[in-house]
């Protein structure tokens, strides 16, 4: 039997923001629960984020934004991811973030954000639901043809 | 037999009794860095305990007991929250408002773009104008931010560090134009470009510059700005990148090292610049870890300046330190329990001797504070200076066998951290190898693992939690107009400013950085004639370089 296909997740910090201690912990655990992990590092754009998502035929997007800039970075993300065909990739992330802009996010196309002491087990938890529910079924479509 | 033979012996025969009497409800304690515990400490666990050796009189080397002779029965810590937002306006609004709620000091968070040394019209500078920190980007926003404050009646901290000299350097002339002489000028700058490379990632130039820029620092303040502290050097964002207590401490304290061996070898004279560095602590959980470490990292100083370095002024040995509650122990869940967090994080502070301390607010998990949570931050430092006893003697701690054993051993331990980094061929060396960036992610790790598997319990996050929680306090909102606004005044700024005295000042900054001239006096000058900050870096990464670092986690 062919080895299942781990759900490949691309990890990022955006902007100018350097606390990197969320992001890292998360792409960890991501790690740890058997998902395949791309960290891209610091101070990428919209732009470079989504083109190695692209490249990298990832499932799912998690960007890491302390800084108050997540009102502009995540629509401009999710706008681009549209524009490239990356339609059914999941965007989620989380940082410093009210809950009433993770409800406006969410109506602009944005996954679940995560506050600061989430357990890593929820995020692993809704990653893997997601893609159970909407990629997986892609995924193995694709297996069939291939 | 001794006496201390004698405890040691009542001691084992006591752990029979109660193992016999009791059953501990868990099999291990541990503090917050994940250190083990023992369930009572006596005299045994400091058998070489030498008070005179090891602790002293406040005031008087090693310090481990507190650098004033009288601590805070002569002047209470200044209280000194950090704070700015929005427009140079809105950061001005605030200062004023926290001034007149009785703080003592102002302390200046900058915007991203100003820390990474961009301009607000810069394309990365997009959606971070003025979010989490106020928007610098000529002489003309530091005019607006301290106007009606006048500068020799207030000391000012900015937090900014790659860079802090041409922060400082608008501020000298904000100064100047006032009417203040540089030398009356009190404040600090962070300036603590290590622990940007170890931790909190707001570098620029590669670590050869940044130093040199740093000692220029140095030298210029010593002899123009004596009263300006030229570096805090920062455990904060060690700690708060999830590093433990010791590797604060000795991370923290490596860095210290490295400044000073650099103004030595840049020629200064060690007791020139080192009474003015100073340095800035976390605050976490664990309160006698807390407290221990503090103790710790005063006697560790004071030995390595006179011993190592060979200070003579008691002003190079003592260290002062800055401290601020753990922002990475606030939850986003049932928030108002962070008010309760941090009331104890600054306990441990006040009882560690610190000489100024922030506050963190209890919607910092949300967004910057708004002013009712950031009143209360104030009042809970005002509470434990007037009202629970903390400030009337000095270091009450000492003496405790717990907390004499933790100083010993968190010392013990950071000298074994600083050989480990002596191996690798110093600090920036070990940066380079992604040492300390590695050992800090391991230790992050773990803490989160802890809390995962309940090992940890925070409260209101994997125990005593409410599933119907509905945040009820008011949250700050950043007007997005802000950058709009920002920007129109940067051009404003620059359609009014002589254009030869621009590029005047741009060349002679460019020449400096080439002939390897102190560089602030030319900072100075293009403050004086409104060069923009961006247009400053731009010709420094030019003749310096850029620093990337290897992504890993």
């Amino acid at each position: 039997m062919a080895q299942e296909r781990k759900i490949k997740v691309l990890i990022a910090k955006p902007g100018l923001d350097g606390h990197d201690r969320g992001a890292k912990v998360i792409a960890g655990a991501l790690r740890d629960a058997g998902m395949e992990v791309i960290y891209l590092g610091l101070r990428n754009t919209p732009k470079m984020i989504v083109e190695a998502a692209l490249q990298e035929d990832v499932d799912v997007i998690g960007l890491s934004i302390l800084s108050g800039a997540h009102m502009t970075i995540f629509p401009e993300v999710r706008r681009l991811m549209d524009e490239y065909g990356l339609k059914d990739v999941l965007l989620t992330g989380g940082g410093i973030i009210s809950k009433e802009d993770m409800e406006k996010l969410r109506k602009m196309g944005v996954g679940r954000l995560f506050g600061p002491g989430t357990p890593t087990y929820e995020i692993v938890n809704y990653i893997r639901e997601w893609y159970e529910k909407h990629r997986k079924p892609k995924r193995e479509a694709e297996k069939n043809e291939s | 037999m001794n006496d201390l033979e004698k405890i040691r012996k009542a001691r084992e025969e006591w752990d029979k009794r109660k193992k016999e009497k009791s059953c501990d409800r868990q099999e291990k304690f541990v503090t917050t860095s994940s250190r083990e515990v023992k369930d009572l400490y006596t005299p045994a666990d400091i058998a070489e305990f030498d008070y005179l050796r090891d602790l002293g009189f406040p005031g008087e080397y090693p310090y481990t007991r507190g650098i004033h002779y009288n601590m805070y029965r002569g002047k209470l810590w200044t209280m000194r929250q950090f704070a700015g937002f929005g427009t140079p306006k809105d950061t001005n609004r605030r200062f004023h408002y926290l001034l007149r709620q009785g703080q003592t000091g102002l302390s200046v968070a900058f915007d991203l773009p100003t820390l990474m040394g961009l301009d607000s019209d810069d394309p990365m500078s997009h959606g971070e104008v003025g979010v989490c920190g106020v928007a610098v980007d000529t002489l003309r926003d530091m005019e607006i931010i301290f106007e009606g404050i006048p500068l020799d009646q207030v000391s000012t901290s900015m937090t900014i560090n790659s860079p802090a000299a041409i922060l400082l350097a608008f501020y000298i002339v904000v100064g100047e134009k006032q009417g203040v002489p540089m030398e009356k000028l009190r404040g600090t700058i962070q300036n603590d470009i290590l622990k940007e490379y170890i931790a909190q990632k707001e570098y620029i130039f590669p670590p050869e510059p940044s130093m040199r820029i740093i000692t220029d620092i140095m030298e210029f303040c010593a002899k123009h700005v004596p009263q300006w502290n030229t570096i805090s050097i920062s455990g904060y964002h060690i700690r708060e990148a999830g590093a433990t207590a010791v590797q604060e401490l000795a991370y923290t304290l490596a860095d210290g090292f490295a400044y000073v061996e650099a103004g030595i070898k840049a020629g200064l004279d060690v007791d020139e610049f080192a009474p003015r560095l100073s340095f800035f602590f976390n605050a976490h959980l664990d309160l006698f870890e807390e407290i221990a470490k503090y103790r710790a990292a005063r006697r560790i100083w004071a030995r390595y300046m006179r011993e190592k370095y060979g200070a003579k002024n008691p002003r190079s040995w003592l260290m002062r330190f800055h401290t601020q509650t753990a922002g990475c122990s606030l939850t986003a869940q049932q928030p108002e329990n962070n008010i309760i967090r941090t009331a104890y994080e600054a306990l441990a502070a006040v009882l560690g001797g610190t000489q100024s301390l922030h506050t963190n607010s209890m919607d910092e998990t949300y967004a910057l504070p708004s002013e009712k949570a950031v009143t209360i931050a104030l009042r809970t430092q005002q509470i434990l200076a007037h009202e629970i006893g903390v400030a009337n003697t000095i270091d009450p701690l000492a003496g405790s066998y717990y907390i004499e054993y933790l100083t010993n051993k968190m010392e013990e331990e950071a000298e074994e951290i600083f050989r480990e980094i002596e191996k690798l061929g110093g600090v920036i060396p070990a940066i380079e190898l992604g040492y300390f960036q590695r050992e800090i992610a391991k230790s992050a790790a773990q803490y989160q693992r802890e809390i995962d598997e309940k090992k940890r319990i925070i409260v209101g996050v994997n125990e005593y939690v409410d599933p119907d929680e509905k945040v009820e306090i008011p949250i700050l909102k950043i007007d997005p107009k802000v950058e709009k606004e920002q920007i129109a005044s940067l051009q404003r700024v620059k359609a009014e400013r002589d254009p030869k005295a621009v590029k005047r000042s741009l060349n002679a900054l460019r020449e400096a950085a080439v002939m390897g001239t102190n560089l602030m006096p030319r900072f100075i000058e293009c403050a004086r004639n409104y060069v923009t900050l961006g247009e400053m870096i731009q010709v420094l990464k030019e003749e310096f370089g850029e620093y990337r670092e290897a992504a890993v986690f």
